[in-house]
């Protein structure tokens, strides 16, 4: 005898049925078709401003809340600053000192045998207040720390990850809060990881069977289309609302793009807009078959582990990338690792040194939305983008800057800093000369050295003086 | 996670710290959070490694010494109660006048007690003598290699003669506050805090 199907489970069966078809075409219709023509329904736009005013709401009752039980709203440290930091340097602060009437004018009768007069700079006790106060500043309040941690918001996003006042203060917030987390969780999450899962495999179905094809000029078109359709469909995976500016200084063939970093999304925002050709390294599992498949299709620059540290091997190989004008553009991020989009840190002169020209371009996060910053000695990759994938959105702003070339009386670190303060000016960011690997490492004693002989020459500046009279 | 930061600060802590140090209600839960940003092993205390892990501090020649003027005597951890402590010497003098400070004796940030925490600075030893050894290392700690060690201990010579009064080659701690009669300590070692 057959299996026994009842009535009830094949009207089961045919529900799940439509329901599944009914999603897929959803899906196809309003957002994977309009990706492959980079064509938008401007629902997103909608969605965004929707948000906002129930950000808006949320926060107006959170504060009123908070005065009602009056409890002190918690304000986040890096908007506004716990200290007003002097800005004397050491060299101003140590002639202050002396020149205020030194110690020794009471003793000026005692010590007559040596009788300095009250300007020579000698040591004094003195001396360490100026390193004690510049170090307990820096304990209250420095500029690199609060580069590797999430920015802090003004209004509350209804994520609990962004809240630092979470007290049931209304029920209607709370509600709402709840309400919230069943759309990002229930809706949002799965329709964001069928995105996802589609656009990765067709990312790499599609660059495998197009790298059977013959080099040539089809070949290159395929490629192209692929990648910015994938890319596109990526884009909607994570709701990123992106803004494109001045699109005529887009990067050109044998130009290298530049760009300040803040999480892996980066690559996928700008790639959606443009073709390039990747850098890395090659990584295991999903990533490297990924990468694998894209270098079919198009000359990416993928580096086994031990090459990344030859500098001058990884050197080559982008200069002879960059001199074949059929290739595509290079995609570099100079900081070497994530940095929170509030500032910018050194970028690393190695892609300055190549000689070509360089398009500069400034990504801008508004995190109001969810913030993009991946946060590398907290999180996991895989953490991190269910954390993306269950946000509101991610919004951003890329500004292309007109290219850059390196002149006759810079080196290449000075042509970094340049492109670097360019950058930091257009995305409103605050330019730092501190090295971004100070996420992990320590900082370099040469700096601790300058300082000591900044301090040393105020000192022996003094011997010459006394020997010579 | 730093969402719940403020939270874990109760407000009979707030209230004792603020008698204590002088510090507002606001500036109190600011540097809470400036705390449990620094304390990545989020244990609530700070340790050593977690005062070194910020570069302007690291590149400080006096760096070592102000970290340790945190921790005290053999301990290698610090709450936020010490924190607060130690940050309190440096609040300007003047405040003391809008918000009246309710502890017995003098206030952690007088002149006084701003004097002893660069006095700790150099006495390393703790037995309220600076020798000639304990001057001649912070000296050597604030000019690097620059300068050799006969130059550097005849700085010291001259300034150990200049401050010592009793002849015993050391600086007591009266001896230094008579040596820096003069200078504005006040205004040196403090820090202009926000609201």
């Amino acid at each position: 005898m057959g299996p026994f199907i009842s009535p009830f489970s094949n009207l089961l069966c045919m529900l799940l049925g439509i329901s599944f078809t009914l999603w897929v075409t959803l899906l196809l219709v309003f957002i994977i078709v309009p990706a492959i023509f980079g064509l938008s329904f401007g629902i997103r736009g909608l969605y965004m401003k929707t948000l906002l005013k129930v950000f808006k709401w949320a926060t107006v009752r959170m504060e009123r809340g908070a005065k009602e039980k009056n409890h002190l709203l918690y304000k986040p440290y890096s908007l506004n600053s716990i200290i007003a930091k002097e800005p004397t340097s050491l060299e101003d602060e140590l002639k202050e000192i002396r020149r205020n009437g030194s110690s020794r004018e009471l003793d000026g009768s005692a010590s007559a045998a040596t009788g300095p007069s009250p300007s020579s700079s000698e040591f004094e006790m003195s001396d360490t207040f100026y390193f004690c106060r510049r170090g307990i500043e820096s304990i209250v309040d420095d500029e690199v720390t609060k580069c590797f941690s999430a920015e802090e918001l003004e209004s509350w996003n209804l994520l609990t990850r962004s809240n630092y006042n979470f007290q049931h203060i209304s029920t209607r917030l709370t509600v709402l809060w709840g309400f919230g987390v069943i759309i990002r969780y229930g809706f949002l999450l799965p329709l964001r990881l069928t995105l996802a899962i589609t656009g990765i495999s067709l990312l790499v179905v599609f660059t495998t069977i197009i790298g059977l094809l013959p080099n040539g000029r089809l070949k290159n078109f395929l490629s192209e289309t692929v990648h910015l359709m994938c890319y596109r469909i990526c884009v909607r995976a994570l709701t990123a609302i992106i803004t494109y500016h001045h699109s005529e200084n887009k990067p050109k063939n044998g130009g290298i793009c530049v760009a300040n970093h803040t999480s892996p999304i980066d690559v996928i925002i700008l790639a959606s807009d443009g073709c390039y050709a990747m850098v890395g390294q090659i990584h295991g599992g999903l990533m490297g078959l990924i990468q694998r498949s894209m270098v079919k299709a198009c000359p990416h620059i993928w580096f086994e582990r031990l090459e990344v540290k030859d500098r001058h091997l990884v050197a080559k190989r982008l200069s002879d990338h960059v001199k074949d004008k059929s290739k595509l553009p290079i995609l570099i991020f100079p900081e070497g690792t994530c940095i929170n989009n509030t500032s910018v840190m050194m970028f690393k002169k190695g892609s300055f040194e190549i000689g070509s020209t360089v398009y500069p371009v400034a990504i801008k996060y508004d995190p109001r939305f969810g913030d993009a910053f991946w946060n590398s000695s907290k999180f996991g990759m895989v953490n991190y983008l269910l954390r993306m994938m269950s946000s509101w959105a991610i919004v951003c702003s890329v500004w292309y800057l007109p290219p850059m070339s390196r002149q006759e009386d810079e080196d290449a670190v000075q042509f970094a800093n340049r492109v670097k303060g360019a950058i930091a000016r257009q995305g409103g960011l605050v330019d730092l000369l501190w090295d971004g690997g100070l996420k992990r490492g320590k900082v370099k004693d040469a700096f601790k050295e300058e300082q000591q002989k900044i301090y040393s020459k105020i000192l022996v500046g003094t011997q010459a003086d006394r020997s010579r009279s | 996670m730093g969402s719940r930061a403020s939270s874990l600060l109760r407000e009979e802590d707030i209230e004792e710290i603020k008698k204590e140090t002088g510090f507002s209600h606001s500036q109190i839960t600011r540097l809470y959070s400036r705390f449990h940003s620094l304390d990545k092993g989020e244990n609530g205390a700070l340790s050593r490694e977690d005062f070194q892990r910020i570069p302007e501090l690291a590149i400080n020649p006096l760096g070592d010494r102000i970290i340790n003027a945190f921790f005290p005597e053999g301990e290698d951890q610090v709450n936020f109660r010490g924190f607060m402590r130690t940050l309190a010497h440096f609040r300007p003098v003047e405040d003391n006048e809008k918000n009246k400070v309710l502890t017995p004796g003098e206030p952690l940030n007088s002149r006084t007690n701003k004097l002893l925490f660069a006095f700790r600075l150099y006495d390393l030893d703790r037995d309220d003598k600076i020798s000639r050894d304990e001057l001649l290392q912070v000296l050597r700690m604030m000019v690097g290699v620059n300068i050799s060690d006969e130059q550097l201990g005849s700085i010291a010579d001259r300034t150990i003669q200049e401050a010592d009064t009793n002849g015993d080659m050391c600086i007591s701690f009266n001896e230094f506050t008579k040596v820096l009669e003069k200078v504005d300590v006040e205004q040196k070692m403090s820090i202009r805090f926000l609201h």
